[in-house]
């Protein structure tokens, strides 16, 4: 041991340099285990870290106004390179004269040529509702568009002076952009570029996500309080019976989403059976059932229910291996029942809650499905919005920066968690 | 420390029965007396009913039938928490979440007990078992050894007049298991409690107590010193599960004086103690320790019945000779000899005879 450190150098018995000798040693087992797990980091790869840094990508970067991509070759044209040109040699603010109408008059003229005064009008329009038609009609009329400029596209269309229409296409220009950032969070950018909300009607992201916040910690709460128990049942339980009870608690689980939503759906509606049942014992009159779908209530509910084994099971896989014989020493020690279960078991039991509420609450942020089918108008969540501006209003960057936001947040509360409980001690099963 | 039946009982079984399914008792008609300071030791296999004892005593079980009294109050309605009984759990049941320190102020909290107060008895219960230095670590830093003494302490820390041990030693490895046994009888004195203590080991509970209750089926079998235990056993039960144990089976012929005259199955005669035979004809099962035997013919008193023996096996084991026997058709005879100077090293194959002192040849139940 003393020569260690008098010679760092050891070598083999042959003489080569130990490390070296030690590390080709065990090589060939390092790329064999490497091997086996190629696939799977390719699978992942491909199928989850890619198309997450396009989505992130996708939420900062939109090429509507500066690109043109014809469908069929797949050709791509530069557009809107006139209008880009003034934009670069007049600073933000300044008033569009009739150099820049004439630049965006021969824009038009590409737009028209390539049949792109659609989706170039659409990229405007994500900020500045109402303006696709603006562009629409300006590509269409582009021949006949004649100096002065100016007042031809007015006689087009008034707005065309608006700043608040110079300012969205300033920022279209180039292809990067906070601004879906913004307005996932209702904000907005004023004409001279200062950031301020946005009117109140149109202010829906902020609240959306508070209401996913707030259903989430509900949910999360509710599985808890009914989780609990029944968990802690399991576990007491001889083998025999909590293999039943796992069972009925497992069974959902294996169950269509879709089954168990629309199972829901027939419990809750307003000719449902529940409903059905309290007119039919005479709680309720018929003209007064009660709305339990199709609003939070029926989210919270079935949401409830479905997420109720990802509570249940790491419960019960900490709960599992408590002995019982620490509430005994407990009660032995002097400790009513409730100061046992408090001050003995329920700390014993920390590491399961925070695995269950963690996996409980990431789930119920993302949820979709549910809230879709049930939800109505007041229980939708965050998810079902980036829904709709995936496949109805085709926003995609906006989706995306909405995604991005939910998975930040998700984020956030992991390294929250780990700073608190420390992930180590999370025990998932 | 003598058996004694006064009104100053500290505690008492009085008919005593437990049945988990309402089928088959666990504990048969459960009579037990323990003055004040005692220790008590519940000896048995495992499903002899020790542990029910214990459970009922400590709160966890109910009796079926019959009362357990505390100092001469019935606690047979009183919940666990306040029945003031220390308690060492199998697994020690040290929380995990807890410092040792904090362990062992819990008992004392739950009492209410001023935070000075409460440090000053933390403080002298782990001096107490020499652990005064680790109060500040968690369970799981501990050794089997010192978790067992934390264990302890905390039993103690809250001065409860009756202490309970369910096998505490159990886990521990044989030296550990030696020292533990040394000091916790010390404590237990020194300190005055009185102690039920429960194990399946016979030698734990020979070296540690006052009295042994060797429990089989549900009933206590003998309820003795541990002197008396082993060396006037009075069943065969007692006899084959204390020490080590020779036994020939055969039928009394005749008690004459205080001695009877046993016939073996293969019908040589030896003379007998009848403990539990009254009368010529019985079967019965002779028992005889192994260190008991002589066949030394020099020392043998005179007259007494001798059986011939062929020496199977000679084993060395450091101190003692352990030699095993073919006795009247046993092949399992066992002789233990000193190693002193003069004895005899047997060679398997020898032929020799065997004979003892009548009264530590003990006439059993069959």
């Amino acid at each position: 041991m003393s020569d260690t450190t008098a010679n760092p150098l050891l070598t083999t018995a042959d003489g080569k340099p130990l490390k070296a000798a030690l590390a080709r040693a065990e090589r060939r087992a390092r790329y064999r285990a490497f091997l086996l797990v190629l696939p799977l980091l390719a699978f992942i790869l491909i199928t989850f870290v890619t198309p997450i840094a396009q989505m992130l990508h996708q939420s900062v970067y939109n090429e509507g106004f500066t690109m043109h991509t014809e469908i069929g070759s797949g050709e791509r044209t530069p557009i809107m390179v006139n209008i880009k040109a003034w934009f670069d040699e007049n600073p933000a603010g300044t008033e569009p004269g009739e150099a820049a109408f004439a630049a965006l008059a021969e824009d038009m003229k590409t737009l028209r040529e390539l049949r792109a005064a659609g989706s170039a009008g659409t990229r405007i329009n994500y900020e500045r509702s109402g303006t696709r038609s603006m562009f629409t009609k300006a590509a269409r009329n582009a021949n006949k568009i004649e100096p002065p400029f100016k007042e031809a596209f007015v006689d087009l269309d008034e707005d065309w002076t608006d700043p608040a229409l110079w300012r969205v296409m300033r920022d279209a220009s180039t292809p990067y952009t906070m601004n879906f950032y913004l307005a996932a969070i209702d904000l907005t950018k004023s004409p001279d570029g200062d950031i301020e909300s946005v009117a109140e009607n149109r202010q829906v992201y902020v609240t959306l996500f508070q209401r996913t916040l707030f259903l989430s910690v509900l949910i999360t709460f509710l599985t808890f309080a009914l989780g609990y128990p029944v968990a802690h049942l399991l576990a007491t339980l001889p083998l025999r019976h909590s293999n039943l009870l796992m069972i009925l608690v497992l069974l959902p689980f294996w169950t269509s989403l879709l089954v168990r939503t629309t199972s829901w759906m027939v419990l809750l509606q307003s000719q449902g059976v529940i409903n059905d049942a309290l007119v039919g014992v005479g709680l309720l009159g018929d003209g007064n059932r009660l709305q339990m779908m199709y609003n939070q209530i029926g989210t919270v509910v079935a949401m409830t229910h479905i997420l109720l084994p990802f509570m249940v099971l790491p419960l019960y896989s900490v709960m599992r291996p408590i002995n019982p014989s620490y509430v005994r020493a407990a009660r032995s020690l002097g400790a009513t029942s409730w100061t046992a279960f408090w001050r003995i078991y329920f700390p014993q039991t920390v590491a399961g809650i925070g695995a269950g509420a963690l996996l409980v609450f990431i789930l119920s942020v993302g949820y979709y499905i549910t809230p879709a089918l049930v939800g109505g108008a007041s229980g939708q969540l965050i998810s079902n919005l980036i829904a709709f501006h995936m496949q109805n209003s085709l926003n995609w960057s906006l989706a995306a920066a909405l995604a991005a936001l939910l998975l930040g947040g998700v984020l956030i509360l992991y390294w929250l968690y780990d700073r608190l409980v420390g992930i180590d001690n999370l025990k998932l099963g | 420390m003598a058996a004694s039946q006064t009104s100053d009982a500290f505690v008492e079984f009085d008919r005593v029965q437990k049945s988990y399914d309402g089928e088959t008792l666990v504990v048969k008609d459960l009579n037990l007396t323990m003055p004040r300071g005692e220790f008590l030791t519940m000896l048995g296999p495992s499903g002899s009913g020790k542990t029910t004892c214990l459970m009922m005593l400590a709160g966890f079980e109910t009796a079926t039938h019959g009362d357990i009294r505390l100092g001469g109050k019935s606690i047979n309605n009183i919940p666990p928490h306040k029945r003031g009984i220390g308690m060492v759990f199998q697994n020690y049941a040290l929380f995990p979440h807890m410092t040792i320190h904090e362990n062992l102020s819990f008992p004392l909290e739950v009492r209410n007990i001023g935070k000075s107060d409460r440090e000053a008895k933390v403080k002298r219960a782990l001096e107490m078992v020499e652990m005064g230095s680790f109060g500040t670590r968690r369970p799981a830093q501990l050794s089997g050894g010192q978790q067992q003494r934390v264990a302890l302490a905390r039993a103690l820390v809250f001065e409860p007049e009756l202490v309970l041990m369910d096998e505490p030693l159990g886990a521990l490895d044989k030296q550990l298991r030696e020292k533990m046994q040394f000091e916790i009888t010390n404590l237990a004195h020194s300190l005055g409690i009185t102690v039920v203590y429960v194990t399946h080991d016979q030698t734990e509970a020979l070296t540690m107590s006052d009295r042994v209750a060797v429990f089989d089926d549900g009933i206590i079998q003998q309820l003795d010193s541990p002197d008396t235990l082993y060396e006037k056993p009075m069943n065969s039960f007692v006899a084959q599960f204390i020490g080590e144990n020779n036994t020939l089976e055969g039928r009394v012929k005749e008690i004459n004086n205080g001695v009877a005259l046993v016939q073996l199955d293969d019908g040589e005669l030896i003379d007998c103690n009848p403990v539990n035979v009254t009368k010529a004809g019985e079967r019965t099962r002779v028992s005889i320790r192994p260190e008991r035997i002589e066949f030394n013919k020099a020392r043998l008193q005179e007259g007494v019945h001798t059986l011939k023996a062929e020496v199977l096996e000679f084993i060395y084991m450091g101190d003692i000779f352990r030699t095993r026997l073919r006795v009247a058709g046993n092949d399992e005879f066992i002789v233990k000899t000193r190693n002193a100077p003069d004895q005899k090293r047997l060679q398997p194959g020898e032929h020799i005879e065997i004979g003892w002192l009548p009264e530590d040849c003990r006439a059993l139940d069959a």
